[in-house]
């Protein structure tokens, strides 16, 4: 018997906590062949040997493994908390109420605007966050002055490395009522707005203040895409009597083109958790929350600040996780069906 | 050959300086307001150029002791943090690139679904209570002891490490943990350096654990009780300094405001230097085609 099970590898994202590169490898996760006397005693006599002779290994892997069970595996095993009310003592010993806690998810007016919430800014993401730092590479890649763009790509990337209270404290300096921003306005004659706390424009404001931390961050794995071309292709190009657009986009962008939507479809595939809770969490207010609230940080003051059951915010959670996973997955298949191993 | 510079070339130019532009001015801000002080303000409330250069919000922010706290516990959680970090990440990512090891299968399973599938917040906060973890600095540090992400750049990292350095080793009677030890991470200082970096920014830049985790103001992080400060500044302060803030009107809560947001990232902009030297290594690390 072969149990088929898929492998992953998954590189350090650029965009922020999603997953840019996948390749998926069907493996034989254990095989157990029929035990058939002799030669089944000579196979555990070779495992045994193996097990033993690995065991320094088994000693390096036991931290990880440790860690693994404790602060993931007994986590995931609370989930079944979605299906009980929990009595305040144990999860193993609370009582089971069945599908109790999502038949009420699935009544409240709160949760469909929560989800909504999430669905539409993790796609806005995509569509105004997604496309920056293709563009701004290409940009880059037009300097020819190495200390410029240096210059350019410091001055770029230094926030992806401040934490998101640090930056909501910088934003909310610069556009509250007293800030720069609108001190600008004033000058120029034009009406105070405080973006923060309009649920108008606040989504805009949550991707404008996202492209301004992480554009220059996602720009580096383009740049790395571009520096891998062969500098000969453009000058046949100049010989052929190219332009600069027309290299560009027929050298440039053809060259990117397989990074980009590798990226796009597990940014797509990261939906559910593309929404950006430390952002969200870190520069909401009540004044917005309509328009804000997304189900991380709706579980978080569910949980924590307005006293749900337990059981409830924890099957909120599951059904979360669920759809991440089932997107996930879709999107690691979409990218290996289109001939791209992952980027690695 | 040099090139003429071109219409084009002034155009890029200019879009990326107005870019650059944009990002630097609320940072640049948030220095001059640092320094600040209401008197400047009042008078020029365009306050772009500093006209004076005042320390007075940040001797407020260290008078009281409750910053020094912080301080003590970020430098805490960041040391200990990243240095488990650092000790699970190597030791885990090289004993699984050991396919020959028996259940080696199994064992990439058990991380990469966990990639996948979460057990959320709820469940984590019950499991971390059953390990009277709560109120504890280690809430900070094993919770997230591993970062998937960096644990799998560690191991591709590995994999290209040539067999015949290993085999050497071997001849001379060495077993695998002292291989780790005297051939493998000698050679792996780069990555190990640079990974180290990463894992450093993200346990300074912890507050999410300490806010679920940790009650006791004392063991608050820099960035929670920086959180904290931005959202009320007198109520953060919890000494005699709260009492400056709510009643004299020369305090500039604001510039108290924007000297901590300075000295939170302070340490970020001092290594940043290096983690520009090492950050397209890091990203191109998990890049490399095999």
């Amino acid at each position: 018997m072969r149990l088929d099970c898929l492998t992953m590898k998954i590189t350090e994202d650029v965009t922020g906590k999603g997953i840019i590169a996948v390749s998926l490898i069907k493996s034989g996760i254990a095989q157990v062949s029929p035990i058939r006397g002799e030669a089944s005693n000579k196979k555990l006599r070779e495992l045994k040997k193996h097990i033993w002779a690995s065991r320094y290994l088994y000693l390096l892997l036991l931290p990880l493994l440790a860690y693994l069970i404790f602060f993931q595996y007994v986590p995931m095993y609370g989930l079944i908390l979605s299906f009980k009310e929990f009595d305040y003592h144990s999860v193993t010993g609370s009582p089971w109420v069945g599908l109790e806690h999502f038949r009420e998810i699935f009544g409240l007016p709160d949760f469909k605007r929560v989800f909504t919430n999430t669905l539409v800014i993790a796609l806005g993401r995509l569509i105004f966050e997604f496309p920056v730092p293709i563009l701004f590479a290409l940009l880059i890649n037009e300097v020819r002055k190495k200390r410029f763009r240096t210059f350019y790509q410091i001055v770029y990337t230094f926030p992806h490395f401040l934490s998101w209270v640090i930056i909501s404290g910088i934003m909310i300096n610069f556009l509250g009522d007293m800030g720069i921003f609108n001190m600008i306005l004033d000058s120029l004659g034009l009406p105070k707005t405080n973006l923060l706390t309009d649920a108008g424009t606040f989504k805009g404001l949550l991707f404008g203040t996202s492209i301004w931390k992480e554009m220059g961050w996602g720009t580096i794995i383009y740049l790395a895409t571009i520096s891998g071309i062969n500098p000969e292709m453009y000058e046949a190009a100049e010989i052929d009597g190219a332009g600069r657009f027309k290299k560009v986009t027929a050298i440039t962008w053809p060259a990117l083109k397989g990074t980009v939507l590798v990226l796009f479809i597990l940014a797509l595939g990261n939906v559910m958790g593309g929404a950006g809770f430390d952002q969200i969490f870190n520069m909401d207010n009540a004044a917005v929350r309509d328009s804000s609230d997304i189900l991380d940080t709706y579980i978080y003051r569910a949980t924590f600040l307005q006293g749900a059951s337990f059981g409830f915010t924890t099957a909120v959670g599951l059904f979360k996780s669920l759809i991440n996973c089932a997107l996930l997955l879709i999107a690691h298949y979409s990218v290996k069906s289109r001939g791209h191993g992952g980027l690695f | 050959m040099r090139k003429k510079t071109t219409v084009a070339d002034y155009a890029v130019h200019f879009v990326l300086l107005l870019t650059a532009l944009i990002m630097i001015l609320p940072f640049y801000n948030v220095v001059i307001q640092s320094f600040a002080t209401p008197a400047a303000i009042a008078k020029q409330p365009l306050y772009l150029i500093p006209t004076v250069v005042d320390f007075s919000s940040y001797s407020l922010v260290f008078k009281g002791h409750e910053v020094w706290d912080s301080l003590k516990v970020s430098l805490i959680v960041t040391l200990a943090g990243t240095l488990t970090n650092m000790l699970i990440t190597v030791t885990g990512a090289y004993a699984l690139t050991k396919k020959n090891v028996p259940g080696n299968k199994i064992f990439i399973f058990l991380v990469i679904f966990q990639m996948l599938f979460h057990g959320g917040i709820v469940p984590t906060y019950l499991a971390i209570k059953d390990y009277h973890m709560l109120d504890n600095i280690l809430a900070m540090i094993l919770p997230i002891a591993v970062n998937t992400y960096y644990l799998i750049i560690m191991m591709s990292y590995f994999r290209n490490v040539p067999e015949a350095l290993e085999e050497a080793g071997r001849i001379d009677g060495a077993n695998d943990i002292q291989i780790l030890l005297r051939i493998i991470l000698p050679i792996s200082v780069p990555t190990l350096a640079a990974i180290t970096l990463f894992y450093a920014v993200d346990r300074w830049n912890e507050w999410w654990n300490a806010m679920i985790y940790i009650q006791d103001p004392a063991k608050f992080p820099l960035q929670l009780f920086l959180r904290q400060m931005l959202s009320d500044v007198s109520q953060a302060m919890n000494s005699e300094l709260a009492a400056d803030f709510t009643s004299s009107a020369n305090v500039f809560t604001n510039g108290v405001k924007m000297a901590m947001v300075i000295i939170s990232a302070v340490p970020i902009m001092l290594v940043y230097p290096w983690l520009q030297r090492y950050f397209t290594a890091g990203v191109t690390l998990g890049a490399v085609k095999e």
